[in-house]
């Protein structure tokens, strides 16, 4: 058996996973962390992959958080290429692939989230991509230059990213999506035509409630047959129809798990001794009493500090206000709250102007807001829902125009 | 290539070369120079690479604009005249020898 010290082992090294470690340190954890990575590169942006880094602005080297010294320098043993295979929670200790049974103390669990496989005929033609890690867009890039026409099947946020992107790049795109409008888990009627007409006006040739029955081609895609039974030609087919949580792992080991690995307000799973963040988890949300697993840098940032803090010794509940953002063409969509049930949308600013936001109510309740190239308002909303401020909808609309007077007075009330 | 001087809290400072066309963050990061989260990545979300210019240099930056000037209301130390989010500052040769100061917290 190995003598080594049990300390923190951190599983998945991306942006909750590598948060956590620095989190564990800055908090005064002293004993050995390890962070197990499944991928070769050390821990890197996801967002920039479908926006900046596809559309070529930045390297790969600018994806990354820090640069690989910056984890020895902090006493941070950071694995590359080291998936941990299993669990034995009596001995506390963690196998790797390679067979070594890592000894913990505390464990985290960072595992994220998969892309959901297209169960369609053709799915595993050469030419059909999936968005989750650097080297899938890198597979796509290597593509681009024998490429005409493009096939984004799911017109949720990563699949417009990239139709976006792509058809800045000059590539024909069609974007298919089988619900009746845009990004409709994430945002709300307005929103979702707003950013179809956009899009078509850029080009992109949208169908909307159009499902795929199959990817076509010989040797590599060269085209798609749709629900409605027409057939379109594609060179390169792009899959975003959601992800799933990567929670085998810890249900193999008997945690709680349920759509995501179940955590309290400090990260903590069914196993005082095991936590979760980020992607891979499912918690009841500070702000809505429902649980939730999302998908965002905030939440796998935010909760990562949590369970950082929690496992130096320092809890301290969850309680951060979600946001999130998506670049497309020239949009910034900016998104605070979760909207999701609301019944009414009211809409501030200018759609003709390319600048306004949309703020959702169910009932009586202030439930969020989403900003079209309106960075005051969403920072407005973002402060006064951290705030648990009882927005109404005439006070909205009064304020209209000057929603930082609301938080102005909020901070000397 | 051009330099950058980070000035820390605690007294101590660091000179970094960044490639022109990098942003201040980006250069901090890349190499090692603790003190920024940049939890965004440089998309003008987070207000988490925040820091202070030295005032001889803050005429001579690009200017801050809308988004920025709202993230500026949300950082963690305090906002001064001389406050910018660095993933905002892209680098040029005409930036050599920028001095900023790092804040006490980013969050
Ligand atoms: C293209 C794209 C664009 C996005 N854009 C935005 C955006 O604009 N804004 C936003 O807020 N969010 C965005 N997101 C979502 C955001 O990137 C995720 O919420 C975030 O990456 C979640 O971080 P995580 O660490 O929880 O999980 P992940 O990033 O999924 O990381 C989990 C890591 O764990 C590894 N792993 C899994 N199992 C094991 C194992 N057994 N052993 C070792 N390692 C393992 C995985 O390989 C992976 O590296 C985007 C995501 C993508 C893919
Ligand atoms: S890195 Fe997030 S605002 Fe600069």
């Amino acid at each position: 058996m190995t003598e080594a010290t049990a300390g923190l082992v951190v599983i998945g090294g991306s942006h909750a996973g590598h948060q956590i470690a620095i989190a564990a340190r800055n908090a005064g954890y002293e004993k050995p962390v390890t962070i197990l990575s499944d991928e070769d590169t050390a821990p890197y942006q996801r967002p920039p992959l479908s926006k900046a880094y596809l559309l070529g602005k930045v390297d790969a080297e600018a994806l990354l958080f820090r640069p690989v010294a910056y984890y020895e320098g902090q006493g941070i043993d950071l694995r590359l290429g080291a998936p941990a295979i299993s669990i034995d929670r009596p001995g506390k200790t963690v196998t790797t692939a390679a067979g070594e049974a890592i000894p913990y103390e505390k464990l985290a669990l960072a595992t994220g989230a998969r892309v959901r496989e297209i169960p369609i005929p053709g799915a595993d033609l050469p030419g059909v991509h999936y968005i989750r890690t650097l080297a899938d867009i890198d597979g796509v890039a290597a593509e681009l230059d024998r490429v005409e026409t493009v096939l984004v099947v799911g017109g949720g946020f990563i699949g417009l990213e990239a139709a976006a992107a792509l058809r800045v790049l000059g590539k024909k795109v069609l974007v298919v999506e089988a619900l009746d409008r845009l990004m409709a888990r994430g945002v709300g009627q307005t929103i979702s035509d707003y950013f179809a007409d956009y899009h078509r006006a850029q080009g992109v040739d949208l169908r909307l409630s159009t499902g795929v029955q199959a990817l076509t081609g010989g040797e590599r895609l060269s085209g798609a047959r749709l629900g409605d039974g027409s057939e379109v030609q594609a060179e390169l087919a792009i899959i975003g129809i959601g992800v799933l949580p990567n929670e085998e792992l810890a249900s193999a080991a008997g945690l709680d798990c349920d759509n995501g690995v179940l955590v309290d307000q400090f990260g903590t799973t069914s196993d005082p001794d095991i936590f979760a963040a980020g992607d891979c988890t499912r918690f009841v949300h500070p702000f809505t009493g429902e649980p939730v697993r999302l998908e965002s840098v905030q939440n796998a940032s935010d909760q990562a500090r949590t369970v950082g803090a929690a496992i130096a010794g320092k809890p301290s509940a969850y309680d951060a206000a979600p946001w999130f953002w998506s670049d497309q063409f020239d949009l910034k969509l900016q998104m605070v709250g979760l909207t999701q049930g609301h019944d009414r949308e009211v809409l501030i600013g200018s759609q003709a102007e390319n600048a306004f936001s949309v703020f959702y109510f169910g009932g009586e309740t202030w439930l969020g807001a989403d900003s079209v190239n309106r960075a005051g308002d969403h920072m407005a909303a973002r402060r006064l829902y951290q705030q648990r401020y009882p927005l109404t909808e005439a006070e909205l609309r009064e304020n209209a125009d000057n929603l930082k007077g609301l938080v102005k007075a909020l901070r000397k009330g | 290539m051009p330099k950058i001087i980070f000035n820390h809290p605690d007294g101590t400072s660091e000179t970094v070369e960044a490639k022109a066309g990098t942003s201040v963050m980006l250069a901090a990061l890349t190499s090692g120079v603790d003190g920024i989260e940049a939890e965004c990545g440089g998309s003008c979300m987070c207000a988490t690479c925040h820091v202070y210019i030295d005032e001889a240099w803050l005429d001579r930056l690009p200017k801050v604009q809308i988004l920025e000037d709202e993230m500026l209301d949300d950082t963690a130390a305090e906002r001064a005249s001389n406050s910018r989010l660095s993933c905002q500052i892209e680098m040029t040769e005409d930036l050599d020898g920028l001095i900023v100061t790092l804040p006490d917290m980013q969050i």
